[in-house]
């Protein structure tokens, strides 16, 4: 199961290390990682999305993470209600026929063409996983010549359901 | 005197009081450490600490020139383990790093508090692959609690002041700190730190009430409890409150390897040692259990055997320091994270009822009286079992004694009789070859009026025996016994045992002269061939107030029983003693 994990962290040299490191020790799996900063100077805060096996290994996680001296805060989020938002930018092939179709396909989606070339456009769209990978579904049949994405990153919304439909895993309090 | 210059001298004057004098970062590192109150280091020398030793020269901490890098890190995991107090290790860049990492990764594994320096190329050369230059950072990321590299001398109280926190609190461990040369060259005024600021590090101590309260509940239904007991009942020092819980309940106890003294051996309510080469009692109590209670113990593989049998009918309570070890191996119902003696404490002061459990304390103890630990009578030499019945007669039980990994560590464990905390070091987790005789040394140190008794296989003190040369030096009066079956005595078990006698690079057909391997570092040696030699040889030597080393010529075919093997449960033990 896909599980979207936040920590907020010491902006430590090493830090990232430490983090990856204990990942691939432990044998979790990290289908992406974001890090950036925060409003607070000197702390960062990460996002991964991880596959795990059951709730105990997610609980694995989080503590393994908890341990860790440099960070802060661990949280699985995914069963709150938060916004989680990815940006992708795909550069699609071109004919001057297909052109304006890829152009009627990626409106609905809010994705803008951010450069053009004789043969290719590289299209910037922004949104949650399923979006991204709807929209590159669509554009396949054009012709991908290369795709980057910067992995999701994710934040609370600013009303939550009830604490009690929410699922906790610590074990202090 | 110009009006000018009396000005200056006025000022100077005034000033002096509150100026600290400027100081180099080499002597800031002793000045730092003896305000750790380090009584004691083991390090070896090299390119990149040598201003950090050129401090200790002209301002000396009593320092242990190990033989080997390994060796240092070894003994002070040994003096850490009997003294509770950190063991404080020094090495230079590169090569000297490296050879720690074993070290490292053993107090790691065994929860053992160390601060280690290691020296580093100058800040400006990181990077460049320069002489003698490893990333000790990276290589020891995974394999310490935490670890640090110094870029400013400003820095460095801080954080020497945080790694002898992070080291001894919590769940201890090994905390590096890697000190480029040019950092100790550097001159200064740096504030010395008293407090921390640790905010991703707030250890919790004290228990959940909510959770106590189950526990409450739990041993009022239980009918077959049983208390797995760990090191962390040592590290917490709760020893005491565990026996007075014990006696309140009537709750029978198994010790982990590394929990052996946590809980008398005498005791009538003691089951012995749990796991592979564990009792029978022991393992059948815990895999029949319906209420286990986990005090500081981490339920690693050796202990559980296959999970998937593992305490099935059992409530699981734990008790531990770490939350992570909570549930990582084991479905656990009542979690308390807390240190162990604060959650005994708690626990004893609600009054709980004692479970029903006549019926199973009966059971057990006939068990005891059935399945006794036991070995076979044949075959040529000692009897390792009696060899450390005889050591610990002569000892009086009292011995501080040391172990590395395999057969003889497993003897010791079964047939020492550990009576009290802190008198047992061995490698637990890593299962290093080559740490008792080393841990010994530290151990030793930490208690020079102790008798330190070093238990090593004839392979395994072959890995670190040149610190002989330490022992000689120092007079240190260890007590070196190699229990010499001419062998990887516990490669050879499995081998015979799953392998068809295949017996492929775990024999040992040339071995060096132990005695005169002794006598060469002026050290007395023994070769024993019967346990009758090995007792006059030993009354002669054990209490006495010098090194020796025995060589004692064990049953080169003798096996540890009971054994559980890889992937059966605590109930399919082979080599149990027939009724």
């Amino acid at each position: 199961m896909k599980r979207i994990v936040t920590a907020t962290v010491l902006n430590q040299s090493g830090v990232l290390n430490r983090i990856t490191g204990l990942f691939t020790r432990r044998q979790f799996n990290i289908e992406s990682i974001t890090v950036g900063a925060t409003e607070t100077e000197g702390i960062s805060k990460m996002t991964f999305v991880v596959h795990v096996e059951d709730d105990r290994m997610v609980e694995q996680v989080v503590k393994q993470l908890n341990k860790q001296i440099d960070v802060l805060k661990v949280n699985d989020i995914t069963d709150q209600a938060i916004v989680t938002r990815e940006l992708a930018l795909l550069k699609v092939m071109t004919t001057p026929q297909t052109r304006a179709e890829i152009n009627v396909i990626i409106e609905p989606f809010r994705a803008t063409i951010i450069d053009v070339a004789k043969d290719s456009v590289t299209i910037q769209v922004v949104g949650n996983f399923e979006k991204i990978e709807a929209m590159i579904e669509l554009l396949r049949p054009y012709g991908i010549k290369e795709v980057a994405r910067t992995g999701q990153t994710a934040i609370k919304r600013g009303s939550q359901r009830l604490v009690s439909e929410s699922k906790t895993f610590s074990i202090l309090n | 005197m110009s009006q000018n210059a009396k000005a200056e001298e006025f000022n100077m004057e005034k000033q002096s009081p509150v100026k600290t004098s400027p100081i180099n970062g080499a002597d800031l590192f002793v000045e730092i450490l003896k305000k750790e109150n380090v009584e004691v280091m083991f390090g070896y020398p090299g390119g990149a600490v040598l201003p950090l030793y050129d401090a200790l020269y002209k301002n000396p901490i009593r320092h242990i020139l190990a033989r080997h890098e390994q060796a240092a890190i070894h003994a002070a995991e040994g003096y850490a383990r009997v003294s509770g107090k950190p063991g404080v290790v020094l090495a230079t860049s590169g090569p000297g790093a490296t050879n720690l990492v074993t070290g490292i990764t053993d107090a790691m594994m065994d929860s053992i508090p160390l601060v280690v320096f290691t020296g580093q190329v100058a800040t400006g050369v990181i990077g460049s692959d320069a002489f003698q230059e490893a990333d000790v950072i990276g290589i020891t990321m995974p394999i310490t609690k935490h670890n640090y590299q110094v870029r400013s001398m400003d820095d460095l109280p801080r954080i020497v002041h945080e790694a002898f926190h992070i080291a001894t609190t919590g769940r201890p461990g090994p905390v590096l700190i890697d000190i480029p040369k040019d950092i100790a060259g550097m001159v200064g005024e740096p504030k010395f730190v008293d407090e921390i600021n640790l905010p991703g590090y707030q250890p919790n101590f004290k228990p959940n009430s909510l959770q106590v309260k189950k526990l409450r509940g739990a041993l009022a239904e239980a009918k077959k409890p049983v208390i797995l007991a760990g090191a962390g009942v040592l590290h917490a020092k709760a020893s005491a409150e565990l026996l007075e819980f014990v006696e309140k309940m009537q709750i029978p106890v198994v010790n982990t390897l590394l929990g052996l003294g946590g809980f008398p051996s005498n005791h009538p309510l003691f089951l012995g040692m749990g796991g592979m080469h564990g009792t029978h009692t022991a393992n059948i109590a815990l895999y029949e259990a319906d209420l286990l209670i986990n005090i500081g113990a981490r339920f690693d593989d050796r202990l559980t055997g296959n999970l998937s049998h593992f305490a099935r009918n059992a409530t699981v309570a734990h008790i531990d320091i770490d939350p992570a070890e909570i549930g990582k191996n084991v479905e656990t119902h009542i979690p308390i994270v807390a240190d162990a003696r604060e959650a005994l404490k708690k626990i004893l002061s609600l009054d709980f009822e004692a479970p029903k459990a006549n019926e199973w304390r009966a059971k057990l103890q006939q068990d005891k009286v059935d399945h006794p630990l036991w070995n076979t009578e044949d075959g040529e030499g000692i009897s390792p079992q009696a060899l450390m019945k005889i050591i610990h007669e002569i000892t009086n039980g009292d011995a501080v004694v040391t172990t590395d990994v395999g057969q003889h560590q497993m003897w010791t464990a079964q047939y020492y009789g550990f009576t009290k905390p802190d008198q047992w070091v061995t490698s637990g987790g890593l299962g290093t070859m080559g740490f008792g005789f080393p841990a010994a040394i530290g151990a030793q140190i930490a208690k020079p009026d102790k008798t330190v008794v070093a238990v090593a296989g004839d392979a395994g003190f072959q890995m670190t025996l040149q610190e002989l040369g330490l022992v000689a030096e120092l007079k240190l009066p260890i007590k070196i016994i190699v229990y010499n079956n001419m062998a990887l005595g516990m490669v050879r078990q499995w081998q015979e045992t799953f392998y068809e006698e295949r017996y492929s690079q775990s024999l040992i057909p040339v071995q060096p002269d132990f005695v005169k391997l002794a006598d060469a570092y002026g050290i007395r040696g023994y070769v024993v061939q019967t346990e009758e030699e090995a007792e006059k040889v030993m009354s002669e030597t054990l209490n006495n107030n010098e090194p020796v080393l025995i060589d004692c010529r064990i049953k080169p075919k003798e096996m540890v029983y009971p054994m559980i093997a890889p992937g059966k449960g605590l109930h399919e033990m082979i080599g149990v003693k027939p009724q």
